[in-house]
């Protein structure tokens, strides 16, 4: 895809987020925002899927360690046609296999069922692994957030993965600096967090708009070159990125849109596609 | 009587792996720095590319093995079981456990029989842990025989497993051509009419003993071995109940949520039967050598022997 489809696609991932969130009344859309750039490289230029066979062996693998954005990831499986977008309003309905953090056993294109922070990050490491034990050539990718980055077990699993070198595995982290509580930088700093990726021997790449597609395109490009260490790309991004209401805002972490709110993201996400469709 | 062997099951699981890694190609075993204490050192001799040591990091060790799970292997993850079911419970009901993710979780030195480390490494709470896991089996072998039959059992199962072994040596008890190990089924040893006593691990042999010097007063005893906690064997359970009316449970744990709390809820639902439950009393361990701490704390044959006298008496 080039940029423009890319740039267009994240639009609808973003629609899919503020649709699936407000259906459910509850649910994560500062931080699926801030990734959805990321969630929608991933799924349309990145990864080695095929959304008609979910579980093909040698597939692509993607681990949502920051899994409260579920959304985000649904938003974007339901795109690539893993299943109907029309099921993102079941999100955290009872019955539904769209549960509120990532479920594996049930949702078509999950990798990993995640959603306790910390740990998403290990199974990726357990993955990456498995391919270089099998002498496989698919990649592995998780992204976690930056708050995520508190938890010890994210360190263990960086360290693991440092010591085996595993070059098939890139991290990422979602660094739109809030956290529940507050900025990140007053809870309880992770900063700073390149040189802490590259002490545990990551080849680290900071991308200074990780809403912007030809950075990121760019900083995957270099992942994938990057042999005998796993990479970590750390990219600054803008929580709640295209609702102007939500942007940088702490308190849209975990809240959903009332109707009136609702509708006026839903007007924003559609004037940012006519502007891209005058490009 | 000629000398018993005895072997711990810590050896039996190192002994299985190395022996099934022959067998079964996608059969890798991690491990958290205690390779020499687990055992598991003799399958990484064996298959040194399939053995995955993770360092003193337990709660990492169990997302790996759920990514490698995920990705096809069958993978056994061994530490302590305090560390096991303990450090990494969450890791464990989260990463494995909801996913139910084919991981084999190889728990040594569960129990007091740690002996001289004291407390900190003694886990009674292990049991009650693992089997509030929804699909969770949970098998705590009495030997050397069962707990290399366990092994094989529970790779060949599809989902997440919990073995408990021991540090200490235990005398071989199922030894014998009609052995056969099923998960989820209890076997009976011993038939009595007065009590049952329904015994796991380290104590099945210990209630054997209990059951000789009952027999030499006059108390018969049913002595069943229940190697399987999770799924429990119901109805051999509510079966020897009927039969003699009290029962009595044996365990190296906890007295709360172990293999005595499983008969409990079994038997209280279905026959409810009087049962007294030995263990560990809501207590702490300490140090010590392993058979004078199962001495003290009542697990040894002849305290079993005096506490089912005690209740099959007291009328």
């Amino acid at each position: 895809m080039n940029t423009l489809e890319l740039q267009r696609t994240a639009l609808r991932v973003r629609r899919g987020i503020i649709e699936a969130v407000h259906a459910a009344k509850s649910g994560h859309p500062g931080g699926s925002l801030s990734a959805a750039d990321l969630f929608t490289y991933l799924y349309f230029e990145e990864m080695n899927i095929d959304p008609a066979r979910p579980d093909m062996p040698d597939r692509d693998r993607f681990v949502l360690s920051k899994g409260h954005t579920a959304p985000g990831l649904y938003a974007a499986l339901a795109a690539r046609g893993y299943f109907p977008e029309a099921d993102l309003k079941t999100l955290r309905h009872v019955g539904s296999y769209l549960q509120g953090h990532p479920d594996m056993k049930h949702t078509p294109g999950v990798d990993m069922s995640s959603g306790s922070l910390g740990q998403g990050i290990s199974a990726a490491v357990g993955m990456a692994l498995a391919g270089k034990m099998d002498g496989k050539a698919y990649r592995v990718y998780t992204l976690l957030g930056d708050g995520e980055l508190e938890e010890g077990q994210v360190w263990e699993a960086a360290m693991f993965a440092g010591h085996r070198q595993l070059d098939n595995l890139t991290v990422i982290v979602d660094n739109n600096g809030l956290q529940i509580d507050g900025p990140v930088e007053k809870v309880c700093s992770p900063y700073p967090i390149e040189e802490k990726f590259a002490a545990f021997r990551f080849h680290v790449i900071s991308v200074a708009d990780g809403n912007d597609m030809d950075q990121l395109r760019e900083a995957f490009a270099q992942a994938r070159a990057a042999k005998g260490q796993p990479t970590a790309i750390i990219m600054k991004t803008v929580k709640g990125k295209g609702v102007s209401y939500m942007e940088n805002q702490a308190g849209w972490h975990g809240k959903a849109p009332s109707d009136a709110e609702y509708e006026t993201a839903m007007e924003e996400l559609a004037k940012a596609e006519e502007a891209l469709c005058q490009k | 009587m000629s000398e018993v062997k005895k072997i711990a099951t810590r050896e039996s699981y190192g002994n299985a792996l190395a022996e099934l890694g022959k067998k079964y190609g996608d059969l890798v075993v991690l491990d958290a720095d205690l390779a020499g204490a687990t055992k598991t050192s003799v399958f990484q001799k064996a298959f040194p590319d399939r053995h995955i040591d993770c360092g003193i990091a337990e709660a990492n060790m169990m997302g790996i093995a759920a990514g490698l799970a995920a990705a096809g292997k069958v993978p056994f993850a061994s530490t302590f079981a305090m560390f096991a079911a303990g450090r990494a419970f969450e890791q464990v009901r989260n990463s494995i456990g909801y996913p139910h993710l084919n991981v084999k979780i190889g728990a040594t030195h569960a129990g007091i029989s740690v002996g001289e480390d004291g407390a900190t490494h003694q886990c009674n709470e292990d049991i009650a842990l693992m089997r509030t896991i929804p699909g969770m089996t949970v098998v705590s072998p009495s030997d050397d025989v069962e707990a290399r039959a366990a092994v094989e059992a529970a790779y060949l199962h599809k989902g997440p497993v919990y073995l408990r072994f021991g540090r200490l040596a235990v005398p071989v008890i199922n030894d014998r051509p009609d052995y056969r190990f099923e998960l989820g089924k209890g076997i009976v040893l011993r038939e009595g009419k007065d009590v049952a006593i329904i015994a796991t691990g380290l104590c099945v042999s210990a209630s054997l003993e209990a059951a000789e010097i009952l027999a030499a007063v006059g108390i018969e005893a049913k002595v069943i071995n229940i190697h399987t906690i999770k799924p429990l064997d119901e109805e051999l359970v509510v079966q020897a109940a009927r039969e003699t009316g009290r029962v009595v449970t044996v365990e190296e744990h906890s007295i709360i949520g172990g293999l005595g709390s499983a008969v409990c809820d079994a038997l209280s639902e279905k026959l409810p039967t009087r049962v007294k439950k030995l263990g560990i009393r809501d207590v702490f361990g300490e140090s010590g050598p392993a058979a004078e701490l199962l001495k003290k704390y009542r697990l040894d044959g002849e305290s079993i022997a005096a506490d089912v006298k005690a209740f099959v008496t007291e009328g």
